[in-house]
């Protein structure tokens, strides 16, 4: 088997001391399509995050087996944290996947506009080019978002809560799209709530409440008893927590 | 008619410091214009509001070496306001305090300061100039300085404008992908800081920020897209410096105010009008189109 695409070495990643995750030890393999699933505040973003680069680890790492991880890595934040009401264009809000070509000063050329307008397309937004941002639904704002990790091309792709508050349609023109990407052997990496979802559509699953429950082929990690577990993790905040034993001095 | 050209076009005509200080009032309308529009959308309006008060102990001690010297208070307000914004800009990115927390702090002590140096060595008349300005007094050597800021101040925005404008609307994807955004962001500052240096001369530390912040949140209500703003924003300082010295001329009123007010007028014309979720459109909305 090929190099895995993203190892995690003994990930723990902490606001303010406490960590938000525990000892993450696994790897994603080139071309595998993985869920992350978990309770709310199980760390489910922060290891996205930590895997983007966004956040610092307070321990371990993350390897990645592209030398350029800015390029080879696309990244679908939560949707609230873009502010939807800003005054700019769709087609402009796509072609910023494009950043490593064009960057700061190069010019939007015919063929780059041609791989917008297709990207639009190929999302189901034709002929919205000129669209203020801010008259989009959420469902279509998703697509455009995605339209956006078109562009970028990048062979390994992240995405936090991509279905959450979207309609049924575009989650399942959004999925077709998740599979497309598989096909293409590029390494996708979704968290997701809807288990139902995660079963019919994604063949490995990672289990985590701030620590590793089970990582493996979801027929196997989405057991009643891993379930289980999982609820009874969601620990709460404790504010006088002792040093960890395993952390490193 | 013959009336209308008289009140409109006759004071240009007749004097030159009428003349001077409508060039200033384009000029400054091109510098800050945009940058009031990206203070805006970057939830940054009090922002310019507080440099342009942190200006002031520099002005002072500007004021104090070299006198009534343009170039003495000018680099004395630059090196000021960007020392605060520079103190208010690490502040924020390093601790929990918020970006206009650490800016209210900052300006604050350095407005105190400020008041403190002019009120001990000069006049309480240096200090309402510092404060007020005089548009009217622009010399030529004061239009080169406020026609080179905003010259350098778009040239660079433009450089700078796409990353900027990324980092202002999604700023976790610029990083991802590698842009560096906080070093836009303090371009961008030192930006503004010049930009209200230039207002400062002709309109005071006060007024200065008022061409920049006015017509920015104004255009809000008639554009969608940052560029687009930019524009109208820059139509507004126009028409407000325009309007302001008319008035100013005609009927006998301090000039730096009288062309403030007229960009209040087109901001609260624009709330109420406006194109874009302006009050009456949305209580009178056209009607709907079929698709």
């Amino acid at each position: 088997m090929a190099a895995p695409a993203i190892m995690l070495e003994n990930l723990t990643v902490a606001y303010d001391r406490h960590p938000a995750l525990r000892h993450i030890c696994g790897c994603f393999e080139p071309g595998s399509l993985t869920a992350i699933v978990g309770p709310n505040g199980a760390g489910k973003s922060t290891l996205l995050k930590a895997v983007v680069g966004l956040l610092d680890p307070a321990e371990g790492c993350v390897r990645c087996a592209s030398a350029d991880r800015r390029r080879d890595l696309a990244y679908l934040p939560q949707q609230a944290e873009i502010d939807r009401s800003f005054p700019i264009s769709v087609m402009d809000t796509v072609a910023a996947g494009a950043w490593r070509d064009i960057g700061v000063l190069g010019g939007i050329a015919s063929g780059m506009r041609r791989r917008i307008v297709d990207a639009l397309s190929a999302v189901g937004l034709d002929g919205f080019e000129r669209r203020s941002v801010g008259s989009l639904s959420a469902g279509q704002f998703q697509r455009v978002l995605f339209a956006r990790m078109l562009l970028q091309s990048a062979p390994i792709i992240l995405l936090d809560e991509p279905f959450t508050a979207i309609d049924a349609r575009t989650t399942a023109d959004l999925l077709a799209l998740v599979q497309r990407w598989h096909g293409e052997a590029r390494t996708v990496v979704a968290v997701l709530h809807d288990i139902e979802q995660v079963r019919q559509y994604f063949p490995q699953t990672l289990l985590l409440a701030r620590k590793l429950i089970a990582w493996g082929l979801t027929g196997e990690v989405l057991t009643s008893a891993n379930l289980r577990v999982m609820r009874r993790m969601s620990e709460s905040w404790d504010e006088d927590a002792e040093l960890c034993a395993r952390a490193a001095v | 008619m013959a009336s209308l050209h008289l009140t409109i076009v006759a004071p240009f005509q007749d004097y030159g410091f009428m003349r001077r200080a409508l060039v200033a009032c384009f000029a400054l309308s091109i510098g800050s214009g945009p940058i009031g529009v990206l203070l805006l959308l970057r939830r940054m309006s009090l922002v310019g509001d507080a440099l342009s008060h942190a200006v002031l102990p520099g002005a002072a001690v500007g004021f104090l070496v070299a006198g009534l010297s343009l170039w003495g208070m000018t680099t004395g307000g630059f090196v000021a306001g960007l020392i605060v914004a520079m103190l208010a800009g690490a502040v924020s990115r390093n601790t929990a305090l918020r970006e206009d927390a650490s800016f209210a702090g900052f300006y604050l002590a350095s407005l105190a300061l400020g008041v403190l140096l002019v009120s001990t060595h000069g006049s309480n008349i240096d200090l309402l100039h510092i404060l007020f300005g005089t548009i009217l007094a622009v010399d030529n050597t004061a239009l080169y300085l406020v026609g080179g800021i905003a010259s350098v101040s778009t040239l660079v925005l433009l450089a700078i404008y796409r990353p900027l404008v990324l980092e202002c609307f999604d700023p976790g994807f610029l990083r991802a992908v590698g842009g560096r955004g906080s070093i836009y962001h303090l371009i961008f500052l030192v930006l503004v800081v010049l930009n209200l240096v230039a207002g400062f001369q002709a309109l005071g530390t006060l007024m200065a920020v008022g061409l920049m912040m006015l017509p920015a949140a104004a255009s809000r209500f008639w554009a969608n897209e940052v560029w687009t703003m930019a524009l109208v924003a820059i139509a507004v300082g126009f028409l407000s410096g325009f309007l302001g010295l008319v008035a100013s001329y005609r009927f006998g009123l301090p000039s730096g105010p009288a062309i403030v007010l007229a960009a209040s007028l087109f901001y609260v014309a624009s709330i109420l009008v406006g194109r874009r979720n302006g009050l009456l459109r949305q209580h009178w909305p056209a009607r709907h189109l079929a698709a």
